[in-house]
């Protein structure tokens, strides 16, 4: 039997490492790498389920563990993968705005979450507490990535990490039932598709991933 | 009805859904759009059936006077859209603008976004409404961009990215609710539902509602298209073909805020939270304002029509938040109205973009005179989504305002500000529809294009409709209303 505050501090631990690569994924000017770094972040939040699953003894969260690990540690960066491949797009991507004013500010996101959450859950034992902070961190972590790059396929990735900061509050409290997640899950394969499509659309039609161009498209227009 | 049928409700999602599946191998244009046809009237069937004996609440489904209405309106409006696509269809595969064989997944996707707005209306489960609603976004995304135009692509991938990243907000507060409510001693399944949630919600630590709340407010909020989260709503619902501008317009908004509806209901449960109307207030009126003064642009037609629906969705969400049975009451009328209204003026716009060949406000001058049936009823429809009578939003309006009155007088007063802006700016595209100069005849592009008399029949249907609801609302409708109104906070 493992001691309760060593449990609790793997389980942070797990979070943590997820957090550190959202901080990562900020700063990463290769499409590669910051696909390599999504799949570790969702590796980290599978195993953080793997490790509930043991310590509650919730063959549930195996499941969750198991779909987060082949979807979005495997799949999805590797469909990712395929499609900047295919359509040949430049594999370095500027940032948007200064990186100490990114950092800065995801920083300020963090201390804000853990802020929240601590009132939120007051009452609630440390690890949901902890969860739900490294969870709203991470959502609004994804956010800023969204909104700090230019490219489609960046949005993208931050779009999915969003997903992986609700995944990591809910796991910490025990997860969702099963048909939820399972729905959830089909929904996240079924976007990447006709994310797929829309980039070879897009590429097609304006002949760059870079979202400005194609928002100036329409600036003309009107 | 006898135990082994199955749940009314569950007959409502699942038959647009086997559609849907079945549709995948018609490769036929005539024979898919008769299934189409066929598919939404066994939808409406089922609906009415479902009002006669409706079921018990199950661990899926939820059924009262909240969605009842809903329900019944999305088949409804569904069916009748789903005449009309039939013929506009047709011609834009005689006038080559499309081809059969990418009209394939248009009736497809009709149908499963049919299904999962019914599922998302009825189900009695947060998780699976939000997924059902993320599977109405998916399925629209792709007939959105059917043209493959540089605009409808840059609209379809504005409106995926915002309406994706919105509605994972939402399931992150759907997800804090859960917590929430396993914390108090819900679990599994049934801590999803909305029975169980409700009466348990005033025990729920209230900050952890209040992020939750702001989170399905942004999130459903970008789905309703409320603003500031309005951004992707009027390049959407213009691009996309005219049938699917009058389902996105009339029903998915509807959908959205019903579901912002629900949550209300359960945060009003609980005493310590904040109050949930201000920020409704404060959205409403920025919805209203934003969207009367973008009328004044007055450029593209479908455009004017998707500023029209922020500004309603705003005049609904106005009322919940200024709270109270007879606000309320006015909202969920107001909601059904517009979509009646809304639905039927789309599908006028895509008959006068064929007459006329543009979407351009300018080309649709003095539409009256050439195109009488057309013109005609582009101008009463016109009338009644400015909240003129004879029509059904006069007398919601009204209400509305009434109530605001004995809430606040300064809200209603600047309220209606924000209503008189947009009635001025649709009477002045009333003018140009019926006292304009018809363009020259060489700009008739479309000339020899045939549509069938009968497509504008839906179209007045609704229209008629909403007049009769103004002049006698039935009795059962009353009821329905009336009971949920003051549950609604």
């Amino acid at each position: 039997m493992i001691p309760l505050a060593d449990s609790v501090n793997i389980a942070n631990l797990f979070g943590a490492l997820a957090l550190l690569m959202s901080f990562a994924m900020l700063y990463q000017r290769r499409l590669g790498s910051m696909l390599a770094l999504f799949s570790v972040q969702s590796m980290m939040v599978a195993a953080l389920a793997f490790w509930m699953a043991a310590l509650k003894n919730a063959p549930d969260l195996f499941i969750t563990g198991a779909i987060t690990m082949l979807l979005k540690g495997g799949l999805v960066p590797l469909l990712l993968m395929v499609y900047i491949t295919k359509l040949d797009v430049r594999r370095e991507v500027q940032p948007a705005y200064r990186m100490g004013w990114t950092i800065a500010l995801a920083l300020a996101l963090v201390t804000l979450s853990i802020l929240i959450s601590g009132s939120a859950m007051a009452g609630s034992n440390v690890l949901e507490r902890n969860m739900l902070a490294l969870g709203l961190s991470l959502v609004l972590m994804g956010f800023l990535t969204m909104i700090v790059r230019h490219n489609a396929v960046c949005q993208v990735i931050g779009f999915i990490s969003i997903e992986n900061g609700m995944l990591l509050a809910v796991i910490g409290a025990g997860g969702m039932p099963m048909i939820i997640e399972l729905s959830i899950a089909l929904a996240v394969f079924f976007s990447f598709i006709i994310f797929g499509i829309f980039f070879f659309h897009i590429r097609e039609r304006f002949d760059t991933l870079d979202i400005r161009y194609i928002d100036a498209y329409r600036r003309d227009r009107e | 009805m006898t135990a082994h049928m199955p749940h009314p409700a569950f007959m409502v999602a699942a038959v647009p859904l086997v559609a849907a599946f079945g549709l995948f191998f018609v490769g036929s244009y005539r024979m898919a759009a008769g299934i189409n046809i066929l598919s939404c009237l066994l939808t409406f069937i089922c609906s009415i059936l479902l009002v006669l004996e409706p079921g018990p609440s199950s661990t899926f489904f939820i059924l009262d006077s909240l969605n009842t209405p809903f329900v019944v309106l999305t088949a409804f409006v569904a069916f009748t859209t789903s005449l009309f696509s039939y013929a506009y269809m047709k011609h834009e595969i005689e006038s080559g603008l499309l081809t059969e064989h990418r009209l394939r997944r248009y009736h497809v996707f009709y149908q499963m976004f049919l299904a999962s707005m019914l599922l998302a209306l009825q189900a009695n489960n947060i998780g699976l409404i939000w997924a059902a609603l993320e599977v109405a976004t998916l399925s629209t995304v792709l007939v959105l961009t059917i043209s493959r135009t540089p605009a409808a692509i840059e609209a379809g991938w504005k409106y995926f990215i915002l309406c994706g990243v919105g509605i994972v907000l939402a399931l992150f507060g759907t997800a804090l609710v859960l917590l929430g409510t396993q914390s108090v001693g819900g679990e599994g399944l049934a801590a999803m539902s909305w029975d169980q949630i409700q009466p348990l919600a005033a025990r729920i630590n209230p900050r952890l509602l209040d992020i939750a709340y702001v989170f399905l407010l942004i999130g459903y909020g970008t789905k309703a298209g409320l603003a500031p989260l309005h951004a992707w709503l009027p390049d959407a619902h213009s691009e996309g073909p005219s049938p699917l501008s009058a389902m996105l317009s009339g029903l998915l908004l509807n959908v959205a805020l019903y579901v912002l509806l629900r949550f209300k209901m359960v945060f009003a449960a609980n005493p310590d939270t904040l109050a949930p109307g201000p920020l409704l207030i404060i959205m409403g009126l920025a919805s209203v304002f934003l969207a009367a003064l973008a009328l004044y642009r007055r450029r593209d037609a479908k455009r004017m029509l998707a500023y029209s629906s922020i500004e309603h969705m705003g005049i609904a969400a106005f009322a919940f938040g200024i709270g109270g049975a007879a606000a309320n009451f006015a909202g969920m009328l107001h909601m059904l109205g517009h979509s009646l209204i809304k639905s039927a003026l789309f599908c006028i716009a895509g008959l006068a973009r064929i007459a006329r060949g543009s979407n351009q406000v300018d080309a649709m001058n003095g539409l009256v005179r050439t195109n009488p049936v057309i013109g005609w009823t582009f101008l009463a429809g016109i009338i009644a989504i400015a909240g003129l009578p004879p029509f059904l939003l006069f007398n919601t309006e009204f209400l509305i305002i009434k109530a605001t009155v004995a809430a606040s007088p300064a809200l209603a007063v600047v309220f209606l500000l924000g209503l008189l802006l947009a009635v001025s700016a649709l009477i002045g595209f009333a003018q140009v529809v019926a006292f304009g100069e018809p363009p020259a005849p060489d700009h008739h592009a479309h000339k020899h294009a045939h549509v069938p008399g009968w497509a504008i029949w839906p179209a007045v249907l609704h229209l008629l409709l909403a007049v009769a609801l103004a002049v006698a609302m039935p009795g059962f409708l009353n009821t329905w209303l009336s009971a949920i109104a003051p549950r609604l906070g």
